[in-house]
Parts: structure tokens; sequence; C-alpha cells
């Protein structure tokens, strides 16, 4: 029972960087390697200032302003300096390595013991387990809900728009520089928030907690899609964090069944690359049976 | 309305594939005009739009573009948007697939505007798009909540025509938006944008490379090669017009011969 109620809770705070991530990857329709810099970024941030005594709920909120800035630094080499996303975003994640390191002083910051947003709903009479569960449901509630009616106003839309036909939205009098740099700060700044909750969870904070967080929200993201549908952006939102849901849950099923924790990232790796080559997989299946789309030409 | 002084495009500038697309074009365009642009492949047609739309800049210099009698020569492309309706050739360009019908035409009805954090979807809309999607007589007034990419090239330009007029803008432009449909969408599609055009007295410039077309619309025609304007016909000219004559206008004009450069388009 507790295991599953920890997964579901794991599934939970890792769900804001697949929220995250699926702004960048689908929404913006750019694969944005900044993640694993400002993932860490944002447990570092806020690690380093619950260390310093700060409120919890301030330490997530610097934290989030801080993955804005690392959005913001790929945003604008894409955008302004014309640097390919894919590197911009791999320069903004090398850089904030050392910017990681400078914030908290030292390669790992614990938290045992210390002032956290969990710790401080355990006063009011939870469990750790129901505090960290019930902060997860909170906070993904609360995202969810202000992403949905964002991307619903006119900015919002612009940026979807953006991501979809860039020529079309800039016919249409948007400047896309500035769609594209702010869905790259929103969606940092709640891969950040995933940072700063994981790390309270998991008590410190470590310079290499970022190495493979892209993979782990795309993979999120895509098993999400796969298995409850993208038919609206609503219906994608909650796709997302059920797909974050059912990934730990097959992540905890695997160790469960003996399978070395260093053998997690190969696994996750392969599941992302049999996962993204779906459409082109199904096709040549359905080419081969005579009746794909390509099959005629 | 629109006026284009002595403006050149140079692509690749001194490099070995330096290549002039506009060579010291100048045009103007009074409010109402509406002119066909046709010429071979390469000739510089959508170069000039192009430049227009502020796509790219145009060679420094002296150089200058006005549309409503505003200096755009250094606007980019999305500032200049407001003035300007654009359909594309690719029907996939003009419109977003994956967003609705009726997304696609909100964002069009703020072309120029300020987007702030309003709802960009209010209800209190929907009934200026169904009468405009009536108009076109597609049957689209029932599809507002459809993807676009669900729709038909045919479909699609329509839509993205409607949008590029929406807020009846001081220019229209319009590349070879037909090509890419077959024969009888693309007569849809042509009738549509007469019916369109006249309706709200858009000064419009349309390529195209079927020269009946070219012929048949508009009250002016322009031909283009190598960067030029080598034939600019209106009024009672444009009116007499006949494929025959244009040929002539043509072949004296031009250094070629009519079937080495221009067989492309199609008669
Ligand atoms: N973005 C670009 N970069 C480099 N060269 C370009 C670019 N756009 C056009 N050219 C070149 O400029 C010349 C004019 O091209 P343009 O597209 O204006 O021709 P066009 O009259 O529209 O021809 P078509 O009928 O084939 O569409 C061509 O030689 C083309 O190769
Ligand atoms: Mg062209």
């Amino acid at each position: 029972m507790s295991l599953v109620i920890s997964t579901i809770s794991l599934g939970l705070l890792w769900s804001v960087l697949a929220l995250g991530v699926y702004i960048t990857f689908r929404v913006l329709n750019i694969a944005d390697l900044s993640v694993e810099g400002t993932f860490p970024l944002g447990a570092a941030v806020a690690a380093a200032l619950i260390d310093k005594g700060a409120a919890p709920l301030a330490a997530v909120a610097a934290a989030a302003a801080a993955g804005m800035i690392g959005g913001a630094l790929t945003g604008l080499m894409h955008t302004k300096l014309k640097i390919p996303a894919l590197l911009a975003g791999i320069l903004t994640m090398i850089g904030l390595y050392s910017v990681n390191l400078r914030v908290m002083g030292k390669a790992n910051i614990s938290l045992l013991g210390m002032d956290t947003m969990y710790s401080r709903m355990e006063e009011m009479g939870l469990s750790k387990e129901v505090a960290v569960l019930a902060a997860g449901v909170l906070v993904v509630a609360v995202i969810a809900a202000l992403m949905y009616w964002f991307f619903g106003t006119e900015v919002g839309m612009s940026i979807r728009a953006t991501g979809q036909n860039p020529q079309m939205i800039r016919a249409q009098g948007v400047n896309t520089h500035h769609t594209i740099l702010l869905g790259l700060i929103l969606g940092n700044a709640l891969v950040a928030i995933s940072g700063a909750l994981i790390a309270q969870n998991n008590g410190f904070a470590d310079v290499g907690m970022g190495i493979g967080t892209i993979v782990i929200g795309l993979a999120s993201v895509i098993i999400g899609e796969v298995l409850f549908g993208a038919r609206s952006f609503k219906n994608s939102l909650i796709a997302v964090v059920l797909g974050s849901i059912v990934y730990r849950a097959v992540i905890a099923a695997v160790l469960k069944l003996g399978m070395s924790p260093n053998d997690l990232k190969l696994l996750t790796a392969v599941l992302v690359a049999l996962a993204l080559s779906l459409p082109l997989m199904k096709e040549k299946i359905l080419a081969a049976k005579g009746g794909g789309a390509n099959a005629a030409r | 309305m629109l006026r284009v002084e002595k403006v050149s495009k140079t692509f690749y500038k001194g490099t070995v594939n330096e290549k002039v697309a506009l060579d010291n074009v100048s045009v103007q365009l009074a409010p109402g005009d509406f002119v066909t642009v046709i010429g071979g492949n390469g000739a510089g047609k959508s170069t000039l739009l192009n430049a227009v739309a502020g796509v790219y800049p145009v060679d420094g210099g002296e150089g200058r573009i006005y549309i409503d009698g505003r200096d755009v020569t250094k606007m980019a492309e999305h500032q200049r948007a407001r003035y300007i309706g654009r359909v594309f050739q690719d029907p996939m360009l003009g419109t977003a697939a994956g967003m609705m019908l009726r997304e696609n035409l909100a964002l069009a009805a703020r072309r120029g505007k300020r987007l702030g954090l309003k709802w960009g979807l209010p209800a209190g809309e929907t009934a200026f798009y169904k009468e405009r999607l009536r108009a076109l007589d597609l049957g689209l007034e029932e599809r507002l909540d459809a993807k676009v990419g669900l729709l038909s090239g045919g479909q699609r330009q329509a839509v993205t025509l409607l949008m590029a007029v929406l807020q009846r803008p001081p220019l229209l432009l319009l590349d070879e938006h037909t090509a890419a449909l077959d024969p009888k969408t693309a007569e849809k599609v042509l009738q549509l944008t007469e019916q369109i055009v006249s309706e709200n007295n858009l000064t419009t410039l349309m390529i195209t490379h079927n020269m009946r077309d070219a012929i048949a619309m508009g009250n002016r025609l322009i031909m283009m090669e190598e960067g030029k304007m080598i034939i600019d016909l209106a009024g009672e000219d444009k009116k007499n017009l006949t494929v025959a004559r244009l040929l002539e206008a043509f072949e004296q004009v031009s250094h070629k011969s009519f079937t080495q450069d221009t067989a492309l388009l199609s008669k």
C-alpha cells in the first residue's frame, strides 16, 4: 500500500517536470535540453535557501524564478543569436552545471531534519506519506489549471500556434521570438519547481540529479499520450500527469522484479526511443500490408 | 496603397551563388487595384511579395516600400502583418493544423492587435465566424471545433483566404494560392478570391502561373522576368488582353523567345 502511495506521490512531483517538457516539446515543438540544467538548478536553489533557513514555499518560488532565467537564456540564444534550439539547450545545461555548484557551494546539500514543504504539512498532523501525496495533488492541480487557463488566452493561443506553424503566426502579426522565449521560460519554471519538490522529498539536492531528466519528461509525455490520448489540450494535460505516474509505476515494478537501479536510465532511453519511433513503425507495418499512406507512392 | 520604390533583393550577396532576385523594381498600386503577376520560374515574383511582406529585408540603399502611405521598409514581418493579408502556395502554411478552425480565425481576428491574457475564444465571436464561413459556401460554419488539419487542401486555402481578409487589410498578397489544388477546387478558390476582393474592394497582388487566370482576373497585369517588371498593362489594354496579344507583347520586350523561358506558364 505504501509503495502504491509513494509511487503516485513521486509520479505527481515528477509530473510537474513532465508538464514543463510538454510545453517545450509538444506546444513549442522544441527538444529543449536546458531541462537537464534547470531541474537541478531548481533543486539547488531551493536546498540552498532552505539550508539558510528560508521558508520552503519561498524557496520553491525562488527555484521557479531561477528556472525562468535558465529558460530565458536558452530562448535568447535560440531567437536572438540564431543558435539551433538543441544546441542552445545544451549550452544552458552545461553552463548551469557550474552555476549549480556555485549555488550550493558543494556537490550536494542534505535537507535531513530541515523544514521542508512536507515537514510543514506533517506538523498539521499528516503522516509524511500523506503529506507528500497531498502536496503533489495540490501543486499539480494548481499548475494544470493555470496551464489550461493560460494556453486558452490570446497569448497562450499564439504560443501554441508558434509551435505548429511559425510562418502562419508571424503572418498574423505575432513576434515569434517573444512566443518562443515565453514558452521556454514557462516550461523551465515548471521543471525547476519539480526539481525543488523532488529535492525536498529526497532530503537532498545533488549536482548530478539532472542527468536523464529530459528523457524522463519525454517518457512521461509519450506514455501519457499513448495510453490516455491527446484529443484536446485539457485531455493532454491530464494524460501527461497520468503518464508520469505510470512511468514511476513501471520503474517501481522493474526494481521490485530485481532490476539494478543502475540499469534504469538505459531502460528509460530504450522506452523513449521505441515510443518515438512508434508512428514510423506503424506506417511501415501498414505499408507492408499494402494499406499504408505511403504505400501508393 | 502600395508603393515599391527602387527595391532590389540579392541572395547570397558577395558569394559565387550571388543571385539578384529583384532588380531595382518600382511599382505603385492604387486603392482597389487587383494586379495579377505572371512570369517564368525564378522571375522574382515570390521575392517581390516576400519583400513587401517583410519575410526578409531588401538590399540596403534607396529602396523603399510604403503601404497606405507608411514606410514599412524597416519593419519586421510581424509588424507589417497588420497591414497585409497573405495566402501562400502551400495550403499547409496558412493555418495551424493542430488547432481548431475557431482558434485559427480568432488569431486572424486579432492580427496586429496587442494580445493579452483575455480568453482567446469569447463565445460572442462565434456568430461572426459562422457568418463569414457561410459566405464561403463550403459548409465550414458547422465545423468550427474541427482541427484545421482535418480539412481538405481547398478548404484550408479558403480558410486562409478568409483569415487574410477577416480584418479587411489595406493589402492582400496571394502567391500562387491555387497551384497546389486540383483544377476544380482551384476554380472554386479563384471564384471566392474574386468575390472577396470585389466585395471588400481590396488592393491585391496575385501571382499565378496560369495565363488565362491572369488575363481574366483583376484590372492590371504585370509580367516579371529576371527580377524586373517587363510588362505592365492596365485599363483598356488589360481589358482587351488575350493570350495571343500577351505573347506578342512578351516577345517584343523580352530578349528570349516565348517557348524558351515561359513555356512553364500554362495557357
Ligand atoms: N530564400 C531564398 N534564398 C536564396 N535564393 C532565393 C530565395 N528565394 C528566391 N531565391 C532565388 O531568387 C530567384 C527568384 O525566385 P522567386 O522565388 O522570386 O521566383 P518566382 O518568380 O516566384 O518563381 P516560381 O514561379 O518558380 O515560384 C530564384 O533564382 C531563386 O532561386
Ligand atoms: Mg514563386
